[in-house]
C-alpha cells in the first residue's frame, strides 16, 4: 500500500433475515487510499474483515446500476462516491431506502421489476412493417426528444429518493415513468394508448407531489421528475378529453 | 403483473389545484399589497378605493363577480389540495375523511361564494 494510506471508519447496516429481528449497525476500520470508492471500501470489508457482508456490484464505473446504497443517508452509486470525501469522519452505508432488505445491503427489487414489465418497455410499432420494407427511420430531432429518458440504468436511486414511493410502494415511481415516457414519445411507437391506462391509474403519476429529489440523485442525468409531471398534464388532458373524443381516451 | 387498474379521479382536483396555484402566484402578492398595505395606509391608491359603495359596485359587476368568485374558490381548492397532500406527507393518512374535510370545505365555500355573489344582485 502507498504511504498516504489512511484509516476510515465505515458504518454498515447489517441484516441477516435468518438470525436478526431487525437491522443493526456494525463499524469497520478500513485502510484506504485517495482513489478508493465506497464500493472498494465495502469490498475490502468482505475480503479482509467479514466475508459474510452482502452487497450487489458489477461494473465499478456507473454503468450497471447495481451498487446503489444510502451513503450518509443519500441515495448514491457506491462506485462513484469516494471515501476521501468523508474522511476523517465516519461514513455510513445502508441498503437503499424504501425497499425491503434481503440481506445487509442487498434489497428486494421484485416490485421494481414488476413495474418495469408493466410499462411495456419496448417499441410497440405504430405500423407493422415487413422486413422487405426496411427499418423504422427516425430524424435526429425525433431521437433528441426522448434520448435523455433512455439513459436509465435501473439503479433505483430515484425510488430511494422518492418520499411518495416511501409512503406508498404501489406508486409506479420515477424510473418506470421516465421509461414509459421514453417509449410514449418515440416517433416509431404507437403504444401510448395502452400505457396511458397505467399513467391514469391510482398507482400512476398523481402520487407524485413534485418533490424533484429523484432527478437530483440520478447518476445518469435523466430527469424522471420531468417525465412524471409532463404525464400529469397528459393524464389530465386524457381525463377530460375522453368526454369529447369519439374514442373516449385510454381505458 | 396486475391488470386491474382503476382510473384515478385526481385530475379533477389537480386541475383545480393548478388553476388556483397559478392564480395565487400571479395575483396573491398584489392583492395582499392592495388590501393590506396600499389601501389602509393610503399609499398610491385613493383612501376610498375599498369603500362599501365601491366594493358593492365591483361585486355587482359581472366581471367583478367572476373575479371574486375565481379568487375565493380557486385559492381554496389550491389550499385544500395542498393541505390534503401535506397531511399524507407528515404521516396522517386519513384517506376519505381528510379528503372530505379538505375538498368538502373548498366545495362548501365555493357554493356559499356563488350564492352570496348571486344574492347581492347585478
Amino acid at each position: 500500500m502507498s504511504e498516504n494510506q489512511r484509516i476510515i471508519e465505515i458504518e454498515v447496516l447489517r441484516y441477516n433475515p435468518e438470525t436478526d429481528k431487525e437491522p443493526s449497525k456494525q463499524v469497520f476500520e478500513v485502510p484506504f487510499t485517495d482513489d478508493m470508492s465506497v464500493l472498494q471500501g465495502v469490498q475490502y470489508i468482505k475480503d479482509y474483515l467479514d466475508g459474510s457482508l452482502s452487497f450487489r456490484w458489477s461494473c465499478r464505473m456507473a454503468i450497471c446500476g447495481s451498487c446503489g446504497m444510502m451513503i450518509n443517508g443519500e441515495p448514491s452509486l457506491s462506485c462513484e462516491t469516494f471515501l476521501r470525501d468523508y474522511y476523517p469522519a465516519r461514513v455510513r452505508v445502508e441498503a437503499l431506502a424504501h425497499f425491503p432488505i434481503e440481506k445487509d445491503l442487498v434489497i428486494n427489487m421484485e416490485g421494481f421489476i414488476e413495474k418495469l414489465e408493466s410499462i411495456q418497455p419496448y417499441i410497440i410499432p405504430k405500423e407493422e412493417r415487413t422486413l422487405a420494407q426496411g427499418e423504422y427511420l427516425q430524424t435526429p430531432a425525433q431521437l433528441a426528444s426522448y434520448e435523455q429518458f433512455s439513459s436509465c440504468i435501473n439503479c433505483m436511486l430515484c425510488y430511494a429518493a422518492c418520499p411518495q414511493f416511501g409512503l406508498n410502494s404501489e406508486f409506479i415511481g420515477p424510473a418506470a415513468m421516465a421509461l414509459l415516457h421514453r417509449y410514449n414519445i418515440d416517433s416509431r411507437d404507437g403504444g401510448k394508448g395502452e400505457r396511458m391506462e397505467l399513467v391514469n391509474s391510482e398507482e400512476g403519476v398523481f402520487n407524485c407531489t413534485a418533490v424533484g429529489y429523484c432527478s437530483e440523485v440520478c447518476p445518469k442525468h435523466v430527469d424522471p421528475a420531468n417525465a412524471v409531471n409532463q404525464n400529469k398534464t397528459n393524464s389530465a388532458a386524457d381525463y377530460f378529453m375522453r368526454f369529447l373524443t369519439p374514442k373516449g381516451g385510454a381505458k | 403483473m396486475k391488470r386491474t387498474l382503476k382510473r384515478s379521479n385526481a385530475p379533477i382536483f389537480w386541475a383545480l389545484f393548478g388553476a388556483g396555484g397559478m392564480l395565487s402566484a400571479l395575483l396573491g402578492p398584489i392583492l395582499v399589497f392592495i388590501t393590506g398595505l396600499a389601501v389602509p395606509l393610503a399609499m398610491l391608491l385613493p383612501a376610498d378605493t375599498m369603500s362599501y359603495a365601491n366594493m358593492l359596485a365591483f361585486a355587482q359587476n359581472i366581471i367583478g363577480k367572476g373575479f371574486i368568485f375565481a379568487i375565493i374558490s380557486l385559492f381554496l381548492w389550491h389550499a385544500a389540495h395542498r393541505i390534503f397532500h401535506s397531511l399524507h406527507d407528515i404521516g396522517i393518512h386519513a384517506g376519505i375523511v381528510a379528503k372530505l374535510i379538505c375538498y368538502g370545505g373548498a366545495m362548501v365555500a365555493t357554493l356559499i361564494t356563488a350564492y352570496t355573489l348571486l344574492a347581492i344582485g347585478f
